[in-house]
């Protein structure tokens, strides 16, 4: 236990500062996302994240919004278990024919008023998979996409942007 | 090639002889496989059923249709880490042939999808369920023939899959619990069914297939950069690993030699990309049964890890580095100091949390005994990677099949024998230590020269496989070029199509509430098997 306390106290906080490349960026995306939350829901935004055939890629930097780098949550934005808690479902993948249905039926299951953000190339425009007897291609051809996020996978900080940029419009 | 050299297989083949059925020595593809043969079918199940008498590992199995209209079945074995590939053709009219799955319960899921993909009948197949195919395309549709446009027929809107016969359970107090395909975290979706008494899961079964996009359809006529950047994302996570194997089988197959610099690069990629894996791993393991500290110390490792593979490399997974002769940007000289510094620091930090790990009792105790993967189902589902090595199976390809750089540098050896969460945890935070030993070899040793050799058209028709020990153990990926250079047939075998039948086996008799903590340690790729 000693040792576990003495960790956290050498490591201390290490959510700020970050990098300085990152820094301004993130700090000051964060900054308006909280804004943004704070003003259009009331302080918490809730993101339930669909992996419709996805490579696995744009999650592991989904997963690292939480990571205490970024610490997303500080800024209102959390990750939910039900589609029926969610304001916004971040899509992930080229839509899997196999997981076309379960889409939908997690679309249907969101209550209104919903954000749909299809994130990675491959939500955006089907990227190396496309459209095939498997795969449907982007989300938009599924679902109602309200904004993309691009990158193979996008960086987390550009999954901020992208959040933020979808919320603000 | 005499036979002679291949003692590996000696007894595979005195019992062939035995049993008096022919093989036939065939030329073997380009690469990891040394010696190829030649079958009738109907001698298929007893060539399975010798091989596991001979004690050969099934290490991988895949159909292709062949230019004059057969379809053929090819079988990979492993044993003492030499490779021999057999085959056997069935006419697209009579596509019958007896099965592995009885001797080796590993080749049940891959026989099942070449049945899906192929219209192949394995006629004393014990589960002839389809597999990969949900509804997008119709039974008697079999996407990997030629005549299969890969447009395919899909229905404009494709329904949930229905009419999977999962195996039930009755009696009192027997209760059954669906998960998925959507689950409740940011993970890959799968469909899994638990059967329940109380706390106690009396049997779980998986269904996948849920991400299938059509991988080895899609791959058919690309040149060889395409396939390489397919390659990579076949499993996202493995990026760098899949496209080695990808660029090692094509390279085989051209016979492109790369240099020994972006050798012993794709090595350093391959390691970080290890590394990086294993710290998300342990993080997300531990928190699981509740560790948080643990969660957020190893995040923070992970994504320091993250940061330098993409001040070096120019992406945090290093997607896209390793291309088809080589790789596509040479590390610059003044990344090596901090990269070697980097990985001393994690060397230091790492042990100190595994200390701090082991240490405490809450945590241990939630670890110890939980999962347990016997050797001797470990052994027969032919599992690999950390999931093998911590239940006592003594394979990594870069000790027991070592490719280039791995012949000239000492890989670490991990092994475990209680087969349980915690001895996976071992065997991960153990590989992270001698990755970074490997790394800080790779660095000392780099050797100067360029980084990509030539192109060089292969013939049509030939044929590579490749294999590469990736985080999760060995991937072995065979590729067939058409004409020039395009690609006929792909197919990567990721380790996973061998622990997810681990995860079945080993969450026996565990409660309920400890399936995420063993699902986590096992960590199967859904995108990667389901292809």
């Amino acid at each position: 236990m000693l040792r576990i306390l003495g960790k956290i106290q050498r490591i201390g906080v290490i959510t700020e500062p970050l990098p300085p490349s990152d820094e301004p960026a993130l700090v000051a995306v964060g900054e308006q996302l909280k804004e943004q939350i704070g003003a259009r829901f009331n302080g918490s935004l809730a993101i339930r994240q669909v992996d419709a055939g996805s490579c696995n890629g744009c999650e592991l930097e989904i997963h690292a919004l939480n990571n205490p780098y970024y610490g997303i949550e500080r800024f209102g934005v959390h990750f939910v278990a039900s589609p029926r808690h969610a304001d916004l479902l971040l899509v992930t993948g080229p839509v899997a024919r196999h997981m076309e249905a379960a889409l939908r039926r997690t679309y249907d299951a969101t209550p209104e008023p919903k954000l749909v953000i299809a994130a990675g190339s491959c939500g955006a425009d089907g990227g190396e998979f496309g459209v095939s007897y498997a795969s449907c291609g982007p989300v938009s051809g599924v679902i109602p996409v309200d904004a993309v996020i691009r990158g193979c996978p996008p960086t987390p900080l550009e999954l901020m942007r992208g959040i933020l940029a979808a919320i603000g419009k | 090639m005499s036979g002679a050299a291949f003692t590996s297989f000696a007894g595979l083949f005195d019992r062939l002889r035995a049993a008096g059925i022919a093989s036939e020595d065939v030329a073997p593809p380009a690469g990891a496989v040394r010696r190829a043969v030649r079958m009738a079918a109907d001698d298929w199940g007893r060539l399975g059923q010798a091989a596991q008498a001979a004690g050969c590992r099934w290490a991988a199995g895949w159909g292709e249709e062949t230019a004059e209209g057969m379809i053929r079945l090819n079988a990979c074995f492993e044993q003492d880490g030499t490779y021999l590939l057999a085959h056997a053709e069935v006419s697209r009219k009579h596509p019958l042939l007896p099965s592995h799955t009885p001797y080796f319960p590993g080749a049940d899921r891959p026989e099942r999808h070449t049945q899906d993909m192929f219209g192949v009948v394995f006629s004393d197949h014990p589960d002839a369920r389809r597999w990969t195919r949900h509804q997008a395309w119709a039974s008697a549709e079999y996407p990997l023939r030629h005549d299969f446009p890969v447009a395919g027929r899909p229905p404009e809107r494709t329904p949930a899959d229905y009419r999977y016969k999962f195996l039930g359970a009755h009696g009192s107090g027997v209760y059954e619990i669906p998960v998925g395909p959507v689950h409740a975290g940011i993970i890959e979706p799968g469909h899994f069914r638990f059967q329940a008494v109380g706390e106690t899961v009396l049997h779980l079964e998986e269904r996948l297939g849920y991400v299938h996009k059509g991988i080895e359809k899609i791959a058919v006529g690309r040149d060889a950069a395409g396939l390489a950047r397919l390659a990579g994302r076949v499993s996202g996570d493995s990026t760098v690993a899949h496209a080695w194997a990808a660029c090692m089988a094509m390279e085989a197959a051209a016979g492109v030699t790369p240099p020994p610099r972006a050798v012993w690069l794709r090595a350093l990629l391959c390691e970080r990309e290890r590394v990086a894996n294993h710290l998300g791993d342990i993080g997300a393991i531990v928190n699981d049964v509740g560790f948080a500290f643990g969660f957020y110390q190893f995040g923070r490792l992970r994504e320091t890890w993250q940061r330098g593979s993409h001040a070096a490399f120019g992406h945090r997974f290093m997607m896209d580095a390793i291309v088809p002769g080589g790789i596509a940007q040479d590390l610059a000289p003044e990344h090596i100091e901090p990269m070697r510094a980097a990985a001393a620091d994690l060397h230091r930090q790492v042990a100190k949390l595994m200390a701090i790990i082991y240490d405490s009792p809450s945590l241990t105790n939630r670890l110890l005994t939980t999962g347990v993967l016997t050797p001797e189902a470990a052994r027969a589902l032919g599992c690999m990677g950390y999931v093998g090595r911590a239940s006592s199976l003594d394979f990594d390809v870069r000790l027991q099949a070592p490719y280039p750089p791995y012949d000239s540098l000492p890989v670490g050896h991990v092994l475990h024998n209680s087969g349980d969460v915690n001895a996976r945890v071992r065997v991960r935070h153990e590989e992270i230590v001698a990755s970074l030993d490997l790394i800080e070899a790779l660095l000392a040793r780099l050797p100067n020269g360029a980084v990509r050799a030539e192109w060089i058209t292969p013939a049509t028709g030939a044929a590579g496989i490749g294999s590469v020990e990736g985080w999760r153990g060995e991937i072995l990926t065979h590729v067939r070029f058409g004409a020039d250079s395009r690609i006929a047939r792909f197919f990567p075998r990721d380790p996973s199509w061998t622990t997810w039948p681990a995860l079945e086996v080993l969450i026996d008799n565990n409660i309920v509430p400890d399936f995420p903590v063993c699902n986590k340690s096992v960590n199967g790729s859904y995108s990667g098997q389901d292809l």
